[in-house]
């Protein structure tokens, strides 16, 4: 099926277009892109009067829980998410049952979503086998098995010599360390953000410095090895400052924030909200002050949602005892879109962090609506009015802070490899 | 006389100030029960109360059960240690079996802040706070309050020093809430390893840097319990150094004012965060504390029944 996707805003940061154009896709691929195009017989026509047309987004940092944990997400219904979220790629952490530390599982999940996924899947493998912390897992099988990086994403490595081989190692077989910074013994027991609002509620707090601490180990390891790393959801004013100075350093360091931390504070705990926990925790206004300023000077170089599906058995439970994380697949747009209204943002540099910036950290060689490449795009209405639903969200897990909310913005269609894959 | 319109006693951060108050005069109401020959009237009969109590506590719940006995309702305990909590159910799978016995009350321990606010979504009876992680503990700091307030005749005013582990002190925070709400100020002084950030924004809070400062004129010297169980290993030295720098003695007493009372939520430490010629002196209110919380506690369960005093 041929597309032709008229009267829309181009935004293509690879070629530097911000235009109306139309786009016309053949075969999978982007054909032509310009103004007045005409469809030739049997191209289905796609309107996007109002629309912005980008290149296909891209969420470089999600959970699918498959194999092993499908009763909280699956291949089919993260990618479900993921579509109707305007996702045409996302990178699923390595973290699942068994761990995704060899070719059987990276493959599995490669067939899978080829098979009965609506996007693409990249998988990131482990980067110590089982996650043990102990030793690296086999990431040239990883590499050659289709894996973009690796990653322990969930824990740290703890052990700072395992960790600079790790580098050192991923970077002869060039593939891109992912690193979840955080100081355990600084974390202990904490639940929430340390700071007023944990006073308040009594419950363990997590100081900052457990992550900035952290960041400046990744980052110096990185600069002694001269290797790249980069850093998963930075939640801390400390944590953007560390990357700001390594980065002014030369260091090869690339990081990621997630759209909770812009959008929300520690006060969404209150009331004990389980659906406000996750790790690392929601700050507070300073941190999230510094995070938009990290996204403007670019030190932040990518918005992923860290998607974390849990179950309602897992949420549902005391303060203490709920899992951490949120799923964010379906509201990360609406939320991202804001930073463009709040002028923290340009649209282009929007789409350079949510599609172009992953694609080229992971070398995904997509993100581009050039003519040959592949067409993934993603068609986003930027006026949308709609509430967050629990029993409309095409996740399987409804841990969401958003729910009953109203948000502005969503995706109209998402075209994977040339093909609509969802519609509104 | 004022309505109190809460289902539910879990923090006095959701109480007002008429609120306290009144739970305060229905207390000193209570005391005449708890004089009597007889004690025991039958205000709460036919009422079932279930205490359900996942930390150990021998005063709280002792007192819990006698405040329903006294007001003649049916009081059942419930310990982890005998009940389903150790074949692994849930709080809320606990809870609506509980609640399928139709209790009208559940008192409730538990080791996780905020599990009773948890639980209220749950259920559809009353639920009272017996204590809730670093939280709060509404019933210790109204018994706590009703002592002050017979040793000196009312609660604004007063300044009060809290001297201990602020951080996983859930008799703190509840003392704070109540305290600065009746217009009295709240000294704090512990090692800053278990002073919380924030605290003095919780209420009328000044965070003190030595004992001395916080004792200096005191009308009221509450002093917490050093927790071991909660404090891990890293927040101090040892017993004997926390004992130097922030123990009550009969020398740094002086800096209170004259006669100032001395509180302790219990149970006591002696030699660690008291002397005891401290604890057993003429100054200690501690037995008194005890004393109040079973009227403090009929007060509690008979405002959340919403029934009429006889």
């Amino acid at each position: 099926m041929n597309l032709l996707i008229k009267g829309g805003r181009v935004i293509d940061p690879s070629q530097e277009i911000d235009d109306m154009m139309d786009v016309l896709v053949e075969n999978g691929r982007v054909k032509e892109l310009g103004k007045g195009l005409a469809a030739a017989a049997g191209v289905e026509i796609i309107d996007a009067a109002g629309k912005y047309v980008v290149p296909g987004l891209i969420d470089m940092h999600v959970h699918l829980r498959d194999p092993g944990l499908e009763y909280k997400e699956d291949i089919v219904s993260g990618t479900k998410a993921a579509v109707a979220g305007g996702f045409t790629s996302v990178c699923c952490m390595p973290n699942t049952k068994p761990v995704n530390d060899n070719k059987a599982v990276a493959s599995y999940i490669i067939n899978k979503a080829k098979t009965e996924g609506l996007c693409n899947v990249f998988p990131i493998g482990s980067i110590t086998y089982g996650l043990s912390g102990d030793r690296m897992s086999e990431m040239g099988e990883l590499k050659e098995s289709g894996c973009v990086a690796v990653s322990d994403d969930g824990r740290p490595v703890i052990n700072s010599e395992l960790m600079m081989r790790s580098l050192q190692y991923a970077a002869g077989i060039g593939i891109m360390v992912i690193s979840h910074a955080e100081e355990l013994e600084l974390v202990g027991e904490g639940v929430m953000n340390e700071g007023f609002t944990s006073t308040e509620l009594g419950l363990k707090g997590i100081p900052r410095v457990a992550e900035d601490i952290a960041t400046v180990r990744e980052t110096l390891l990185a600069e002694y090895t001269g290797t790249s790393i980069h850093i998963a959801h930075v939640s801390t004013k400390g944590s953007v400052r560390i990357i700001r100075e390594a980065k002014a350093r030369g260091v090869k360091v690339t990081c990621e924030t997630a759209p909770h931390y812009f959008s929300l504070t520690d006060d969404a705990v209150r009331g004990y909200n389980t659906n406000a926990k996750m790790n690392p925790p929601l700050r507070e206004a300073a941190d999230v002050a510094a995070i938009k300023e990290g996204l403007k000077d670019g030190t932040i170089d990518v918005i992923a949602t860290d998607h974390a599906p849990h179950h309602q058995d897992e949420k549902d439970v005391e303060f203490n005892v709920a899992m951490n994380g949120i799923i964010g697949l379906e509201t990360s747009l609406p939320l991202s879109l804001c930073l463009v209204d709040e002028g923290v943002l340009t649209l282009n540099q929007l789409v350079e962090k949510m599609s172009c910036n992953p694609s080229n950290i992971l070398g995904l060689n997509r993100a581009s609506l050039k003519t040959g490449s592949i067409a993934d795009i993603t068609l986003i209405d930027p006026k949308f009015e709609w509430i967050v639903e629990a029993d409309k969200l095409a996740s399987k897990s409804k841990n969401s802070p958003w729910l009953s909310q109203k948000l502005t913005g969503s995706a109209a269609a998402t075209i994977v490899g040339g093909k609509v894959v969802y519609k509104r | 006389m004022a309505e109190f319109k809460h289902k539910h006693i879990i923090a006095l951060r959701d109480l007002s100030k008429e609120d306290i108050e009144l739970l305060i005069s229905t207390a000193e109401n209570m005391r005449e029960i708890n004089s009597r020959d007889i004690k025991k009237v039958p205000t709460l009969r036919g009422k079932t109360i279930i205490n359900l109590f996942y930390e150990a506590s021998t005063r709280t719940r002792t007192s819990f059960e006698i405040a329903g006995k006294r007001l003649s309702a049916d009081t059942v305990n419930i310990t982890p240690s005998s009940s389903s909590a150790t074949k692994g159910e849930t709080l809320a799978d606990t809870a609506l079996n509980l609640l399928a016995m139709k209790p009208d009350i559940i008192v409730m321990r538990h080791a996780v802040s905020g599990a009773h606010y948890f639980l209220a979504n749950k259920v559809n009876c009353s639920i009272i706070n017996a204590g809730d992680g670093a939280h709060e503990h509404p019933s210790q700091g109204l018994l706590d309050l009703l002592t002050m307030k017979d040793r000196y005749g009312r609660l604004d005013g007063l300044k009060v020093a809290i001297v201990g582990d602020i951080t996983h002190s859930r008799v703190a925070r509840s003392n704070i809430q109540g305290l600065t709400k009746l217009g009295s100020k709240v000294y704090l002084a512990g090692p800053p390893t278990m002073v919380p950030p924030g605290v003095e924004k919780l209420g009328d809070v000044t965070v003190c840097a030595t004992m001395d400062e916080a004792l200096q004129d005191a009308d009221v010297v509450m002093m917490l319990r050093i927790q071991q169980e909660r404090q891990g290993k890293t927040l101090m030295p040892n017993a004997r150094e926390y004992s130097r720098y922030f123990g009550l003695n009969p020398q740094n007493i002086k800096l209170a004012k004259p006669n100032a009372m001395i509180m302790h939520p219990g149970p006591i430490n002696r030699g660690v965060e008291m002397s005891t010629s401290v604890v057993d002196g003429d100054q200690s209110w501690i037995l008194k504390q005890v004393e109040n919380g079973v009227a403090v506690r009929m007060a509690m369960l008979y405002h959340v029944c919403g029934g009429e005093l006889e």
